[in-house]
């Protein structure tokens, strides 16, 4: 034991540290006074004092998915608890590595509806992959060290501490629990052999193989994503990548068929319908990349890599499931197809590629350039043509934009691109880029954004600049809700309800009163120009791309629709109506 | 077919007795809609702080597979066993059941009872209170049987299970 006892704050601020914490994301108040006061009076852990609490979940967000490390949050009790509830289910749902710690009224006062008191535990049971409530201080440090241990391991998630006011003020010897074999929770991480084996068998006899790579990949590492990207390669096999997975293979590989789902790409989807074997490594069949289940690749025998074993056989059935850590069954799988000496079926490949080139020579994402308005596709094309060779990282608000995004921006490396996947969260896009800023401060970070998104977190430019975060917004202004008017138009006789903005903010105007740049485009011409000055501009910019209004996002599959029925732009779309079963989906 | 039958499972859940730890087990069964018939709970070991829950459940296979795979994954959770699956098992209850009548009907409520092996853990004049264990088949014949012999009240545990044989789970 430790000869000195200190404050439960003090605790809380030391085991931060032996976690190797270097920067919180938070806002103060009345019942984590002494937390802040021991950040205060110590200078290795860096606080980042956001404007909004849902932000700083966000900011963690984007610390931990563009560093692989925990991200780690510090609100009051109360709403400052509640106001972090959309953060923690959009981290839930992403499986991003999160700690947040929150405070609480005393312990004496639990339960007396106190002022600023919420049932925190409570709230955010369903948010979390798992919560305490700490009752007393002699449980302080093993409670931190375990939060981070639970946050990492396995498949990722947040994990939240609701530490009371007087136990943070009560003292107690501090005691390095870090490396602690947990009770209870000790997930696989290797996985069975023989499962491998059948894996690799399945997919030495294939003869229309196709990878379906999601964010788990990300998650388990960019040396686990360096042996996939080997693993595909020695296979010659398609790879096709969910919205989370991008970035895990390299986009421009000959092998790479680019997003599926969606509105992922006419080869991607068409080749997941056809597919006789698909590989699934760490994503989850969700419903943006099935489409209709019942219809949802017929053909194939699936094998599902997954660290979870509840995401497999959750919502389509698999063949050979496989539950491990991605790193380590690619390891294995590389080992076992090594040993093996497999050959594959050339032939059989050779066919499968000509058909997977023939939906490639569709052009899913070719659209009708203007001389005047600018294309949003256009927009982005010629941001990427600015960055490609630049160090650079990339968020998203959700909508319209954030699909273009995945479609035109391309990512050669993991944990390059920050979205909000699985809850679909606007506002998530600014405070996550400055989250990746923080990590990355001589890097270029670029929040592709919505109008109407970034109008969900706009606080945060104060943020920016107390920090002098040099953060870029690119905003495609078209002054909808894009996305909903999308689907008011393909779904709801194009009766517009409520999608139309009016009076947005001179977003110009908007940036400098907050002491940013801000710069517009409104022609196709301005864009290389200002997209330069945006680069080239120290400071935090925010850009307000005036793009065409009545563009829609292309290709997609429409709700209820299987992979084969995909829509490739306006002039495709009259021909099949969506089902009723499809109006009913989101 | 066979996915889409409703089969009805036993699982006994192993958790650490900690705070909550209930909430979190009932609030996964809510949240992802799927059904609970009966849910007991209590603490087994109390050096250890360990608790067991027992709950039957019903779904489709793969629900149930999921069910088993969502109760595993909580931090808590020690242990899950499907002893439908992996049986034979054992399964008990345990009622507390209160008739009140007078007569003829009071003669035979004491009969079937005896019958069913139920004890009288209180009687007065015009009532009994029987404490019967069993199947929950068995407990739901006897209530039957005294509903017209003047039923008052039903109270039961929920089923406890446990593997047969040797061998812990």
């Amino acid at each position: 034991m430790a000869a000195e006892p200190i404050t439960g704050a003090e605790i809380i601020v030391k085991a931060l540290i032996d976690q190797g914490v270097e920067v919180i994301f938070g806002y103060p108040g009345g019942a984590v006074l002494p937390l802040y006061d021991a950040l205060f009076k110590q200078n290795k852990v860096r606080h980042i004092l956001v404007r909004h609490e849902q932000a700083a979940v966000h900011a963690a967000e984007g610390y931990a998915r563009s560093t692989g490390k925990v991200g780690v949050v510090l609100v009051t009790s109360g709403p400052g608890a509640t106001n972090a509830v959309t953060g923690l289910t959009d981290a839930l749902m992403d499986s991003i590595p999160l700690v947040c710690l929150t405070g609480q009224v005393p312990t004496h006062l639990i339960g007396n509806d106190a002022f600023q008191e919420a049932d925190t535990t409570g709230i955010t049971r369903p948010c979390t992959k798992h919560n305490y409530l700490v009752k007393s201080v002699e449980d302080l440090s093993r409670k931190v060290h375990e939060a981070f241990y639970v946050a990492r391991s396995g498949r990722p998630g947040p994990v939240l501490l609701d530490l009371p006011k007087d136990v943070q003020q009560a003292k107690y010897e501090y005691v390095n629990h870090a490396g602690q074999r947990h009770r209870t929770y000790n997930p696989v991480q290797k996985p069975d052999r023989s499962q491998v084996e059948k894996a690799v068998e399945l997919m030495a006899n294939a003869k229309r193989p196709l990878f379906y790579i999601g964010g788990g990949c990300v998650n388990s590492g960019p040396l686990a994503c360096k042996m996939l990207v080997d693993f595909v390669r020695l296979t010659g096999f398609p790879c096709t990548q969910t919205l989370m997975g991008l970035g895990a293979f390299p986009a421009s590989d000959p092998l790479s068929l680019g997003m599926v789902g969606m509105h992922g790409m006419f080869e991607s989807n068409h080749a997941m319908h056809d597919c006789d074997v698909m590989i699934n490594i760490g994503a989850r069949f969700d419903d943006r990349v099935t489409g209709r289940l019942n219809s949802f690749s017929p053909g194939s025998k699936k094998i599902h890599v997954d660290i979870d074993p509840s995401s497999i056989n959750k919502s389509v059935r698999v063949d050979i499931p496989v539950v491990g850590d991605v790193g380590h069954v690619v390891e294995e799988m590389m080992r076992i197809w090594k040993a093996r000496q497999v050959k594959t079926d050339q032939k059989a490949l050779a066919a499968w590629w000509d058909q997977i080139n023939k939906w490639r020579g569709r052009n899913c994402l070719k659209y009708k350039p203007h001389d005047t308005i600018i294309k949003p596709q256009f927009a982005l094309e010629r941001l990427y043509a600015a960055i490609k060779d630049k160090d650079f990282y990339i968020s998203t608000e959700v909508g319209q934009h954030q699909m273009w995004a995945a479609q035109f921006l391309k990512f050669e490396k993991p944990n390059r691109w920050m979205t909000s996947g699985g809850l679909g969260t606007m506002g998530y896009g600014l405070p996550a880029a400055y989250g990746v800023q923080v990590a990355h401060p001589d890097s270029l970070v670029i929040d592709v954004a919505g109008e109407a998104s970034i109008l969900m977190n706009i606080q945060e430019m104060a943020t920016l600049v107390q920090y002098r975060l040099p953060v870029k917004i690119f905003i495609m202004n078209n002054k909808w809700m894009g996305m909903v008017r999308q689907w008011q138009e393909l779904l709801h006789g194009g009766r517009y309800s409520e999608s139309y903005s009016d009076a947005l903010p001179d977003f110009v105007k908007l940036a400098e009163a907050f002491g940013a740049s801000g710069l517009r485009a409104e022609k196709p011409a301005d864009l290389d120009g200002v997209i330069k000055e945006m680069i080239d501009i120290k400071g935090p910019v925010m850009v307000d791309v005036c793009v065409d209004e009545k563009e829609n996002c292309f290709p997609m599959i429409p709700s209820g629709a299987p992979h084969n029925e995909m829509l490739l732009g306006p002039d495709d779309q009259s021909a099949r109506p969506v089902s009723e079963e499809g109006m009913v989906l989101v | 077919m066979k996915d889409t039958m409703i089969e009805r499972h036993t699982m006994s859940v192993l958790v650490d007795n900690e705070a909550g730890v209930l909430a979190r087990v009932i609030g996964l069964f809510s949240g992802r809609g799927y059904n609970i018939e009966s849910l007991t709970v209590a603490e087994v070991d109390a050096d250890q702080h360990v608790s067991r829950i027992t709950v039957v459940t019903s779904g489709t296979p793969m629900i149930i597979e999921q069910i088993k795979n969502q109760l595993q994954r909580l931090v808590p959770v020690h242990s899950v066993t499907d002893l439908t699956v992996e049986g034979p098992s054992l399964e008990r209850e345990m009622a507390l059941v209160k008739v009140a009548s007078i007569g003829d009907k009071r003669v035979e409520a004491l009969r079937i009872a005896d019958i069913f092996r139920a004890h009288v853990v209180d009687a007065t004049i015009e009532s009994f209170v029987f404490e019967m264990t069993g199947s929950t088949e068995k407990l739901n014949a006897f209530i039957g049987l005294m509903k017209p012999l003047g039923l008052a009240d039903v109270s039961r545990t929920g089923i406890v299970a446990m593997k047969r044989g040797s061998d812990s789970n």
